[in-house]
Parts: structure tokens; sequence; C-alpha cells
């Protein structure tokens, strides 16, 4: 039996299942008459949930770190909040509830109130005071909840959900993997499990219900694959395949501390694409040598309002503070095409990807391209910041980004706010910035090719449109010509060109890049240490050989065989 | 004794600095409160101060009871300036 999941957090485990389901408390409504040996019970309860979570605020911080311990300060918080706790005490003197029955209406109480916010920050705290109820219960009723941390054998965790306190303990050596019934790729369980590197399956729903406590099961965490009950071939196909990814895992590992340089010695920057802060435990285990690209609409989606000046600050700041000797290009805002925000409603278009979007829209809206540009200033004192203005079209659109930056940085001068000296670039997306690279490079820091984007204005094609997918074309000569006036323009002007799209962590395309002259090349996390490996076994100036023979071809076949063949003969594949 | 405050700050009385005013308000033995919106509520819980909804442009009233009522409120106002609260 095979079920279909979210694949978040590459590998391979084979192992039991341990399904980890909710307790559900059987709470009695009895009454009492001992009020006062309740509301010991209860204050026992509290310090006992309360030495628990200190123990996890203590090995979180050693395992993970202080931001993701902070959940578990909140949780303490809670624990002793002292209105919830006089809350239930006056339920036990003159109700006469037993301290269960009182605890656990009051904590409902506010979980109600907490559910029903419009802030999806406050919203979520609902999930805090559930958890550090449910720990409090189960010390009221002496009842011991299952702990994952007390596992000895190996086992894959099924799963609803996982909540913080369930992942702080895990032990690496027994759990082998974890699979939930809800989640996607951003969902605490998924960004822990690549952080633990554990391989991970979300949103796979019904699974509890269809498998049994102790059934052997496979999952892949780069597909999404889970496996019931395999057969004996799948087992030692799996079996091959784990082995697989753990050897290759172990010789990227080699490439992690080591400069990018090809074999004769030309050094490029491979970075990481980041979508928040919370990316930069894993583009740090992936041995990046910079941010190329934190997209930042992130912030805007993920939250209800416009996030405000200190909201932004702070972000920025946490990715700059964990990387402070390394470049971080940070992108200002980037919305409308297929990204739209409640808060910020943009009337139907007939082409919303020729449309209201990026920094057309920032220009517009001066009031929220100004709160974005001043926390990114603020932010700057804390590492060497670059910033990227997306969908660059016209000269008149750099000049007029550049003078509302200066204006920020006026304003902050006036009011005594420090800020560095920061570069600013854009991106390379639209053909006609591509075409008149020379003279924007006099004007710029930097350039970031977005392959995506110039590929679908290059050939005219959609790229949600399914039915012309196929003019989807990396290796399209075309394109690699338009690059190429763009690698040389900036370099003409003794400034550099980067790329952030797909196309830069593709294993065909980089050393063609490479050949091309490309400087920064910017991918996922996972890809850096494949594509680092890569270089490490090529020539910079055999690949500008072979990246020129590719311009003078007709075809994206036709460049794609040729490479393919050449890496394959080189043994590089 | 009570005192009147606007709240300046675009997200309200966000979660960081309600944290630490109820933490801090703890700290002494005096009943304290916070009032918003017809509702008067203990601030030493951060889950009251939190359930608030505090917004932008609001007026929020802070009551302290009992002995040296001056100083309290100085030290919790001092955490709603340095937040840029008010």
């Amino acid at each position: 039996m095979i079920f279909k999941g979210i694949g978040a957090s590459n590998g391979i485990a084979i192992a039991k299942a341990y399904k980890y389901e909710e307790v559900i408390f059987d709470i009695s409504d009895s009454l009492i008459e001992d009020a006062l040996g309740e509301v010991e019970k209860l204050e026992s309860a509290i310090i006992k949930s309360v030495e628990e979570i200190d123990k996890m605020i203590e090995k979180t911080q050693k395992s993970l770190g202080d931001d993701h311990a902070a959940i578990f300060v909140a949780h303490k918080q809670i624990a002793i909040d002292s209105e919830m706790k006089n809350q239930v005490v006056e339920l036990i003197n003159n109700n006469h509830y037993n301290s269960a029955y009182a605890y656990n209406q009051v904590s409902q109480s506010f979980i109600d109130i907490f559910e029903s916010m419009d802030d999806a920050y406050l919203k979520e705290r609902a999930i805090d005071i559930r958890d550090v109820s449910k720990r409090v219960l189960s010390h009221i009723l002496n009842i011991k909840l299952p702990n994952l941390s007390e596992i000895d054998e190996e086992v894959i965790i099924l799963a609803n959900d996982l909540t913080p306190s369930d992942t702080s303990a895990l032990d690496k050596r027994f759990i082998k993997g974890f699979v939930t019934q809800i989640g996607g790729r951003t969902s605490h369980t998924a960004i822990m499990a690549r952080s633990m590197e554990i391989p991970a399956v979300v949103g796979v729903r019904e699974i509890l219900n269809r498998v049994n406590d102790s059934s052997l099961i496979i999952i892949d965490g780069s597909t999404g694959d889970v496996f019931i009950e395999p057969g004996q071939k799948q087992q030692d196909l799996y079996q091959r395949k784990h082995q697989e990814f753990l050897a290759e895992v172990e010789m990227l590992k080699m490439f992690k501390d080591k400069e990018t340089l090809t074999i004769d010695n030309v050094h490029v920057e491979l970075a990481a694409n980041i979508g928040s802060p919370k990316d930069m435990d894993a583009t740090l285990n992936n041995g990046a040598e910079g941010i190329g690209l934190y997209r930042t609409e992130f912030l805007y989606m993920d939250s209800l309002t416009a996030p405000t000046e200190e909201e932004q600050f702070i972000s920025y700041k946490q990715v700059l503070e964990k990387m402070p000797d390394k470049r971080v290009v940070i992108r200002t805002l980037d919305i409308g095409g297929d990204k739209k925000l409640d808060y910020l409603p943009i009337d139907e278009e007939a082409n919303p990807f020729l449309g209201y979007r990026a920094i057309r829209l920032c220009l517009d809206r001066i009031e929220i391209f100004k709160t974005q540009l001043r926390a990114l200033l603020k932010a700057s004192i804390y590492g060497n910041l670059h910033i990227m203005f997306p969908m660059i079209a016209t000269m008149q659109e750099l000049i007029d980004a550049k003078k509302v930056l200066e204006e920020c940085k006026n304003e902050l001068t006036s009011e005594g706010i420090k800020y560095d000296d920061v570069k600013i670039g854009i991106m390379i997306e639209i053909p006609s910035a591509a075409i008149l690279a020379d003279k924007f490079a006099k004007e710029v820091d930097f350039f970031s090719i977005g392959t995506n984007d110039l590929i679908q204005y290059t050939f005219a094609a959609d790229r949600m449109n399914q039915l012309v997918s196929y003019l989807y074309q990396p290796y399209n000569p075309s394109l690699l010509r338009l690059i190429k006036m763009v690698i040389d323009a900036s370099h003409k002007e003794g400034i550099w060109t980067g790329m952030c799209g797909e196309m830069a962590g593709d294993l065909v395309a980089a050393p063609i890049l490479l050949g091309l002259g490309l400087d920064e090349f910017s991918m996922s996390a996972t890809s850096i240490l494949k594509v680092r490996k890569l270089f490490s076994k090529l020539s910079k100036q055999e690949m500008e050989v072979f990246a020129n023979k590719c311009l003078e071809m007709s075809s994206n076949e036709e460049v794609h065989n040729y490479m393919l063949e050449i890496l394959k003969r080189e043994g590089k594949d | 004794m009570e005192k009147e405050y606007k709240i300046i700050d675009e997200a309200g009385l966000h979660a960081r600095p309600a944290s630490i005013l109820s933490q801090t308000a703890s700290k002494y033995p005096n009943s304290i409160f916070i009032e918003f919106n017809g509702k008067k509520l203990n601030l030493k819980s951060i889950l009251m101060v939190m359930s608030l909804g505090v917004t932008q442009n609001s007026t929020i009233k802070i009551h302290v009871d009992g002995d040296d009522a001056e100083t309290v409120i100085n030290s919790l106002e001092k955490i709603l300036v340095e937040h840029k609260l008010v």
C-alpha cells in the first residue's frame, strides 16, 4: 500500500510505525469538599510542569539554540500565569469543582479567546495554551503522557501533527522519520525535521486510521512516498537507496567548509535562496557562502496585515546576524503576479504577470515601500546588506527607487538612527533590462538574474500555463546570449552578476553559467554542496570553450544534449 | 493610582512588550490592572494582556494599588517608552 504526502525532509527511513496519538483525558465533573487539597494538587501540577518545561528550554538551547527555545519560554509564562491560576482557584473554592475540571474549563476559555482572534500570531498562541494545559492536566490526573523521548527502538513516528514539545526531546538514534497527517513544507514538523536531518513526509491524510502500530513502513522524504508493509524486493530497493543517500550526504559533507574552487583554482560564490530567517540553519548547514536572494514577500504573505517596520527589522536583523561577514542580498517586496495579499487588494488584471507587481507596485504605493526600506537600512548595521530591486524594466524606475531610498536615509539621519552603507542591485528578469545592461551597470553595484521570469518574458510564455510549458527553455541559446550580455556588461564596469533562479542550481546549466563568467550562483540550500562538488571537478577555462559553443547552437535540446554528453564523458554527471 | 497612555505603535501592544510588562508587574506585590475598551484586567497575566488585543491609537489605563504605587507605575511606563509604544 502506498500513500502520497509532501516530502518535507530528504532521506529514506525503514522502520516500525509508532503511532503517536493524542491522549484524550477523561475529566470527571464530580464536585469536591476538600478545596485546599485540590488547590495543592493544582499547585504541585504547575510546579512539575514548569520543571519539565525548564528542562526542555535547557535541552533545546543546547541542541538548537535560543531561537528554538523561545517557544518554551512562552510556555513557561503560560504555565505560571497568575490570572489563569486565580480563575482556577476561584472555581475550586466557589463552585467546588475538582482541580482538573476547573483547570480544563479555564484553559479552554483562553483557547477559545485566542482562537477567535484575527491576528495570526495571537491565534497561534492557542496551540501553546493547549500544549501547556495538556501537560498540567496530565500531572493533576497523574496520567503519564506518551513520551517520545523515552522511545528506545528504531521507529518512524506517525502523528496527526507534532508540537514543539513533542519534537524537543527526540533521540536521533531511535527516531528514524516522521509522518504527519497535516502540515506543509513550512509547518513546524517539517522545519524541525530538516534542522534535525530526519526524513519526513507531511500532509498524509488519514494515515493513522490505515496503519497498525508496529507495521513496517518505508518513507522517502524527497518524493513524499510512504509504503506500508512493503515486500522484500521493495525493502531491498529502499535499503539500497538509503545507503546511497547516506553515502552521498557523507561525501557532500566534505565540501561543507570548503571554498568553491574549480580545478584551475577559480572561485565562484555559491549562495542560498531563503524565504525567512527560519531557513538560516539549513543555509549554514549546507555551507552557503552568502544569501543570494531573501524573498521578503513571505513576511507579507504570512501576515494578516502589512508587517510593521519593527517586525521587518527583526527578521532582516536575524538573517544578517547569522551571516555577519557574508554577502546578504535582500530583495524588496515582489508581490502581484501569482502572489496576492488580502490587505493589499489589486484589481483583477487580464495579464497579472505583465501587470501591476513588484517595483511597479512599490513605486506607486510609496508608504509600503518606505516602511520596508527603512527597516532594511536600520538592519544594515548588523551585516553586509545588499538591497535588490525586482522587475526593473527602465532606467527611470531604478532612478525613482534609488530616490525613495535616499529619502529614507535622510529621514533616519534626521531621527538620529544609524545605518551602514548598503550596496544596491537590480534583478535582471525583464529583457529590456538585460539588453540595456551596459547602462544599468553604471548605476548599480551588482546584478542578479532571475531566470524563471527572464525565461517567461523572453519566450512570451506564461509559466503558470501548462499548455505552453514546453517554452520553458533554460538551455536555449537565445537565453544564454542574453545572460552572456548581462555578465559581460557587469564585468566591464567592474561589478558582479549573480543568478537566483532554479537554473543556478541545475547541474547541467551551472557548468555553462560558469563558462559564461557568472560570479554568484544562488539556489536552494540543499543544492549547494552538489554544485560545489561538481565545480571542484570542472575547469573554468574548459567550460568557457563549451559555453561559447553552446552560444552558437540553435535550440534548447541541442545545448542540453551537448552538455549531457560532455558531463558524461568526463564522468561528472 | 492610575495613568493613561495612548499606544502609538502600529502593531498595538504586541507580544514582546506585553510579556515584559506582565513579567515586570509580577515582581511587585501591588494589585495592578490594565483597562482597555471597558475591560479592567490583571496586568500580571500575559494571557489577559494579550487577549485584550490593544490596537494602535487606542488608550489604555494602568491602575496600581498599594504602597509605592508611583515607583511601580514609573517602571511600567519605562517599558512602554523603551518599546516606543507611547
